[in-house]
């Protein structure tokens, strides 16, 4: 007989996990906004070497899993502080640093999907060039990529199971370990199931309502 | 050889085609013209079920198009059609292109596919081309190979949506000066356009349509000599297109 | 940062042996789980561009499914409950006799998540491909079939060929999923050696240059590949 009486006992448990899930997805899009941010301020202002620097970094990134990437910085970050950190402030980093490399692949795109026609348009119409950024390039970007970003972020929230490598107890060990506990793997897993999927999809229809809002 | 017999048909609340009733006699040349929106192209395609139609009837050789039963490919098969924007294949080239239904649809061998299509490739000119790829072609030669294309599974009916309004002026006549040989070996072709010169010398017959409606069904001596005995929207039409 | 290199290490029994054979299950995971994905994600694919209502709810069902939960939990489901919810002799079967089993639930789970990926990139490259072409082979009289085979499928592939290629670089990668429910693939090992060696550099430094190889030569791959399948264009 299935029983999920346990989820409710361990409510608290879980919502917890579910909090520190949420959390670094949060962490993560505001560092690796940043990161992106500086990689493709790197590459329009420091030339061929940056280039090559940040397109270096960008491939090594997009190039392995994420969960080498978070063994990575759970090894090295301690040696380089010189201390013990914890799995937390590694995951941290970790997620920063690999979100960093995609959310700068996403601006470039952003950036880049401006026709030139419109910088020469506004260029034409006696803008400077800070002027074109500002009121013509930018506002389009932005357009552009609002929808990419959250939908990275999306991708993202599913990403922070994997600190289930660490022991870091996000959404998805929170719910192994109980599970374990109370013998009810099936129930458990479906309850987790059922509750990433409903976050998911909801999240998904905002992006697609978004896309429509901007679209108009 | 193609009969409408009181066509309807409606997009949601749009009302595209109204009450269409005419006949297409074989060998005919029937140019159908009027303004955009005015449900022409929407006709043509009813012919070979493009487009389904929620009432009435079409006939092709006293087959009714709507009958589900059918299906489509005989009929197809029997009734070639030419577009607008060509829709040559571009991952083919020109004589993959002209084979590839002979070969699917009417199950013909290799040789022989190349065989009809190396004749019709001579028929409109291109023989030279038949390696080429689509889009290293003018578009004029494309339309041409467009029409090999359709003449290739040997139908008795051709539809023309459109065939030059694509082209830039100078292959207007190219792709013109084949259907005009086609008429002339007595093909049965309902034909879209706005090329008034080309209905005035080949058509047999000038449909004017408008918001889903036929206004003139006539011959083509009565649609162009006789301008004061048309209807005013046929004549406002006219009076557009040829005033320059 | 007080730290003793030795990249000798890496080239020592048994090391060298572990990431050799951790390569290799990465390997074989990729390529097993792709031979699921790809034919389950065309025909999902297809199946989204259908004109039946209820093939396309159903069809969108399942890459929702698969798409909104996370791949980690889902291998989990596979290795856990699946086996629960099998008629008991089956379930017995996989999960006692089914040699390497932890190896073919990582396949099926990554074949399964990947079709739900492949299957959107498959619709939205169908739908790329203007609609006068597939009016043009129905109207020389194609049934759908056909039309989709010669006509619609070979320019669609053409158009997602890029973004194929990155899903397949998606699959090795997550390939390290398995990781989790005990297959010792390329991320495993190298972690293991890190545990026995505190040499976490070379240890992952390995890791990291046989994965970026692999992307290495897929972007080779898709180079030659679209050369060889790119239409030509006027010059």
């Amino acid at each position: 007989m299935p029983d999920y009486s346990f989820i409710v006992r361990n409510a608290s448990f879980l919502f917890d996990g579910l909090l520190l899930s949420l959390t670094l997805t949060l962490i993560g899009v505001i560092g690796g906004l940043a990161v992106g941010t500086a990689l493709a301020l790197v590459r329009l202002f420091t030339g061929v070497i940056g280039n090559y620097a940040v397109d270096a970094y960008v491939f090594v990134f997009r190039a392995i899993p994420l969960i080498l990437v978070i063994f990575w910085f759970y090894f090295m970050v301690p040696l380089i502080l010189g201390r013990p950190v914890g799995a937390w402030t590694s995951a941290i980093v970790a997620f920063t640093l690999f979100e960093g490399a995609y959310y700068s692949e996403i601006l470039r795109a952003g950036l880049k999907s401006v026709r030139a026609g419109q910088l020469n348009a506004a260029l034409a119409g006696g803008m400077s060039r800070a002027q074109a950024l500002r009121y013509v390039i930018f506002p389009q970007a932005f357009a552009a990529m609002i929808p990419i970003f959250l939908t990275q972020a999306i991708i993202l929230f599913q990403d922070t199971s994997l600190v289930f490598v660490v022991s870091l107890h996000d959404f998805l060990t929170a719910t192994t370990i109980i599970a374990n506990r109370d013998g009810r793997l099936i129930e458990a897993y479906a309850f987790a199931c059922l509750v990433y999927y409903l976050i998911c999809l909801a999240a998904t229809a905002g992006v697609e309502k978004l896309k429509r809002t901007f679209a108009r | 050889m193609i009969e409408f017999k009181h066509v309807n048909k409606y997009y949601g609340a749009n009302h595209v085609l109204r009450d269409v009733t005419m006949t297409v006699s074989r060998g005919e040349v029937v140019v159908v013209c009027g303004p955009s929106g005015s449900g022409k192209s929407t006709l043509i395609k009813c012919v070979n079920a493009l487009e389904p139609y929620q009432d009435g009837h079409i006939l092709v050789d006293g087959i009714d198009v709507g009958n589900k039963a059918r299906s489509a490919t005989h009929l197809r098969q029997r009734v070639g059609m030419v577009f607008q924007n060509f829709e040559l294949y571009p991952h083919l080239s020109v004589i993959e292109n002209i084979c590839l239904a002979q070969r699917v649809v009417l199950k013909r061998h290799a040789e022989e596919a190349r065989e009809r299509a190396r004749r019709l490739l001579d028929r409109v000119g291109l023989k030279d081309k038949e390696a080429a790829y689509p889009m290293n072609l003018s578009g004029g030669q494309q339309q041409r190979i467009a029409i090999a294309r359709a003449l290739a599974l040997d139908p008795e009916i051709m539809l023309f949506d459109e065939p030059t309004s694509a082209l830039d002026p100078e292959m207007i006549n190219e792709v013109l000066d084949v259907m005009t040989a086609l008429a002339a070996d007595g093909m049965t072709m309902m034909v879209v356009t706005h090329e008034m010169g080309f209905a005035r010398r080949v058509a047999s017959r000038v449909v004017f349509m408008d918001m889903g409606e036929v206004v003139e069904d006539c011959s083509t001596e009565a649609f162009f000599s006789h301008p004061q005995s048309r209807s005013d929207r046929a004549r406002l039409f006219l009076d557009k297109i040829l005033s320059h | 940062m007080n730290y003793q290199w030795n990249w000798g290490l890496l080239l020592r029994a048994p090391y060298a042996g572990w990431l050799l054979t951790g390569l290799g299950w990465t390997v074989a995971l990729s390529i097993a789980g792709w031979l699921i994905a790809l034919p389950l994600g065309t025909t999902i694919g297809i199946a989204r561009t259908s004109s039946s209502r209820w093939v396309l709810r159903l069809s969108g069902f399942y890459v929702s499914v698969f798409r909104n939960i996370p791949l980690l939990l889902q291998m989990f489901v596979w290795f856990f409950v699946v086996p629960e919810l099998l008629p008991a002799k089956l379930g017995l079967w996989f999960k006692r006799d089914l040699p390497a089993p932890e190896f073919w639930t990582a396949v099926l789970a990554l074949g399964f998540y990947t079709s739900g990926r492949l299957a959107e990139l498959f619709r939205a490259g169908l739908q790329a491909v203007p609609r006068g072409q597939r009016m043009a082979a129905d109207a020389t009289g194609m049934n759908r079939a056909q039309a989709l085979r010669y006509v619609v499928m070979p320019q669609a592939l053409r158009i997602i060929l890029p973004p194929l290629t990155s899903e397949f670089m998606s699959i090795v990668k997550n390939s390290s999923l398995a990781l989790t429910i005990g297959v010792l693939e390329l991320t495993a090992q190298s972690r293991q050696i890190e545990n026995f060696t505190f040499h976490g550099f070379e240890a992952f430094g390995a890791a990291t240059a046989f994965y970026v190889l692999v992307a290495l030569v897929l972007n080779l791959v898709m180079v030659c590949l679209q050369r060889t399948l790119a239409l030509p264009v006027a010059v």
